[in-house]
């Protein structure tokens, strides 16, 4: 395929069989396994159930995240304690894996706020301008650098940031500012690219003449491309990536080459810009599939355990349609309050403005 | 009592921020060793150390953008824009990440940074370097914006919005960095997001700010000796502006000129113009006009005299305004 390169990293084969690496091996057992196939499946269920709540009128808009779980639980699990994740609007899969109440995530969808989940220290608010995350990331690096939360020789007070972007922001230039930034200051930050081969309609070879990861060279940090569908090898390549970051060895470029099953969003229609057989030929590397493969072949799982699983993944979704209704609605009283943390009068003003307006409903109503 | 110039006065301010809080940066290109193209940040470096005193790459949006971050961990950047004209590269970061983050997540994530921006004309530099650029940032909610006039409020104002909880787009005139003035290095300053009356008069108001204070009082001064007393209105804040403060004086007077170096569409002047209208109709004598920079791209520095409000075009203003 256009832009895979012979040196990425696959410790896992389409096919289910593990592929051995000079460099690279995935550190976890089976039961780790087992839980990446698990945490995949509940992503791909809210990811699905998301898309439907969205043709049901329940969601304003959604991204979908759809093939691309590997790549994101992958990495997911390679953020420790006190990592601190970047997301752009996509990351649904890592939100999962953290633990950031899902729910939230479909309240800015809905409409109801602006994405102000808890954890937010940990899993910050999504970013819809593409790619501005990457100099915030980069910022939030060079303050625990300053913090003296690199390099320690105790690895438990070391921390690193991990920023998600994609194929399309690599034009961007905030990005290229990031990466400038990274390396100058040594900062400890991975960035992690899931190019999905499309921003919208424009395909990477519009965005890149080069595989993205090469790109990292010219800027002065390793870069390194793992198959985004193989989730052991994107967390065997995130650890590294992230410790490197820690000790102080500063930045470095993951390319996690993946595809967008669905559309860029559910405004989008992908069948006008894309063919039918490239979706068939990244079907056959679904991530998912991929991994059932390998469990069963090693007689890890059973068709009970996963007779299981699907159930548990229908419960899942049925919770997940159930708190829709109930998501919150921030109000204009509350959007007067935090436009600022010290408020002005000007302001105060127009919140009467808006309450003497408002309340003559009331009245009338009455 | 001390003398100085408002370069040494933001200088000296800067100092005290660095000292009173060690979370305080300051980040901007050059503003290292150099001590910034204006001098602002001399010595400051040598004193607090390169991660305190941070030369940045030349990238305005990497410099905003990385400030965000830092002030996520905890940190409270001041940033320099090199010039007026540069923080377009930057402006994106500007009111679409500082301007809102705090509104994005409910007030949870303050953004306490400060981006100091020379600003202004008169000093005939080449194009990009003489702009105005006031009326993007007032107009951005999340924003406060600020602009000091003379050497006192500068020293005050710049550690005031070093300790604001929002981000403050701090506006220096550049063309009076060499000005020199009387600092109180002891007196209770006046807050931040108060305008200061610094002539009385009563026969008509002249609002205005940062550079165009001083010409103001030129005006005023040469007015008075013709029998005509003006207020004069040092707005010092854009955003909020201090309305009582502006229409306790235009309600006295009952007639204002706004004075301004940025374009006239949409300008600050027009906001004032609209809400005294809005609050002072019964007691205005006649329409507020307004004395600006025209509305063209900023010219070339030949005939930037022409373009820039002066004396004698702010004397004709007041001279219509009070023959209504």
């Amino acid at each position: 395929m256009r832009g895979q390169s012979d040196q990425m990293v696959q410790l896992l084969a389409p096919d289910g069989t593990r592929v051995q690496h000079d460099e690279f091996e995935f550190s976890g057992g089976p039961e780790d396994l087992v839980a990446h196939l698990r945490d995949m499946t509940f992503a791909r269920r809210f990811d699905t159930e998301a898309t439907a709540l969205q043709r049901q009128g329940e969601l304003g808009l959604w991204p979908p995240s759809l093939g691309q779980e590997a790549a994101q639980v992958g990495s997911a699990r390679a953020v420790a304690e006190p990592d601190v994740v970047f997301p752009s609007y996509r990351e649904h899969g890592v939100a999962h894996c953290l633990g950031v109440p899902m729910k939230q995530i479909l309240a800015l969808f809905r409409g109801g706020d602006a994405g102000d989940w808890e954890m937010l220290e940990k899993f910050r608010n999504y970013q819809i301008v593409i790619g501005a995350q990457t100099l915030h990331a980069t910022g939030y690096a060079m303050g625990l650098q300053f913090d003296g939360m690199v390099g320690n020789e105790d690895p438990s007070d070391n921390a690193a940031v991990i920023a998600y972007h994609g194929d399309g922001a690599s034009s961007q230039g905030d990005v290229n500012e990031a990466y400038v930034f990274a390396a100058s200051y040594n900062a400890p930050v991975v960035f992690f690219c899931q190019n999905n081969q499309w921003a919208i309609s424009e395909p990477i070879s519009l965005q890149s003449r080069i595989p993205l990861f090469e790109r990292a060279r010219g800027f002065g940090f390793p870069g390194i491309q793992v198959d985004g569908n193989d989730v052991l090898a994107v967390e065997a390549v995130t650890r590294w990536a992230m410790e490197r970051a820690r000790s102080g060895e500063g930045p470095t470029f993951i390319e996690a080459y993946t595809y967008r099953m669905g559309a860029h969003t559910t405004s989008d229609d992908p069948t006008k810009y894309r063919a039918d057989d490239e979706t068939e030929q990244w079907r056959g590397r679904d991530p998912i599939t991929r991994l059932v493969r390998h469990l069963r072949a090693t007689d890890v799982i059973d068709d009970a355990h996963l007779a299981q699983l699907d159930a548990d993944a229908k419960d899942y979704g049925a919770e997940i349609r159930s708190w829709v209704k109930e998501l919150p609605v921030r109000t204009m009283d509350q959007l007067f309050d935090n436009v600022y943390a010290e408020n002005t009068v000007a302001l105060e003003a127009q919140r009467r403005e808006y309450a003497e307006w408002a309340a003559g409903f009331e009245e009338v109503a009455r | 009592m001390t003398t100085m110039t408002m370069a040494k006065a933001l200088n000296e301010g800067l100092r005290r921020a660095l000292e009173a809080d060690p979370k305080v940066l300051l980040a901007g290109e050059d503003i290292g060793k150099l001590g910034g193209v204006f001098r602002i940040t001399e010595g400051l470096q040598a004193d607090f150390g390169e991660n305190r005193v941070i030369d940045s790459p030349l990238a305005e949006a990497g410099i905003i953008g990385t400030a965000v971050g830092l002030a996520m961990r905890g940190y409270r950047p001041v940033l320099e824009i090199q010039f007026d004209g540069f923080v377009f590269p930057g402006f994106d970061q500007i009111v679409s990440q500082v301007a809102k983050m705090h509104a994005r997540t409910a007030g949870r994530v303050p953004m306490p940074i400060v981006i100091r921006i020379p600003y202004g004309g008169a000093i005939g530099a080449i194009e990009h370097h003489s702009e105005s650029p006031e009326g993007y940032f007032v107009h951005t909610p999340g924003l406060k914006v600020v602009t000091p006039s003379n050497a006192h409020d500068a020293y005050w104002m710049i550690q005031q919005a070093v300790a604001s909880q929002d981000p403050v787009v701090f506006l220096e005139p550049k063309r009076r960095y060499h000005a020199k003035g009387d600092v109180d290095l002891h007196a209770k300053p006046l807050a931040m997001h108060q305008a200061q009356i610094v002539r009385h008069g009563r026969d008509a108001t002249l609002l205005t700010y940062g550079p165009m204070v001083r010409t103001c009082l030129d005006a005023a001064e040469i007015a008075a000796e013709e029998g005509r007393f003006l207020d004069v209105v040092d707005l010092r804040t854009l955003s909020p502006i201090d309305w009582v403060t502006v229409t306790a004086s235009v309600r006295r007077t009952g007639r204002a000129v706004v004075v301004h170096e940025a374009q006239r569409t949409l300008g600050v002047g027009a906001e004032i113009a609209a809400r005294l209208h809005e609050d002072l109709f019964y007691e205005m004598e006649a329409p507020v006009l307004r004395v600006t920079g025209y509305d063209m791209p900023y010219p070339h520095s030949r005939v930037e005299t022409e373009f820039l409000p002066s004396v004698d075009r702010i004397l004709d203003a007041v001279d219509a305004s009070l023959a209504y």
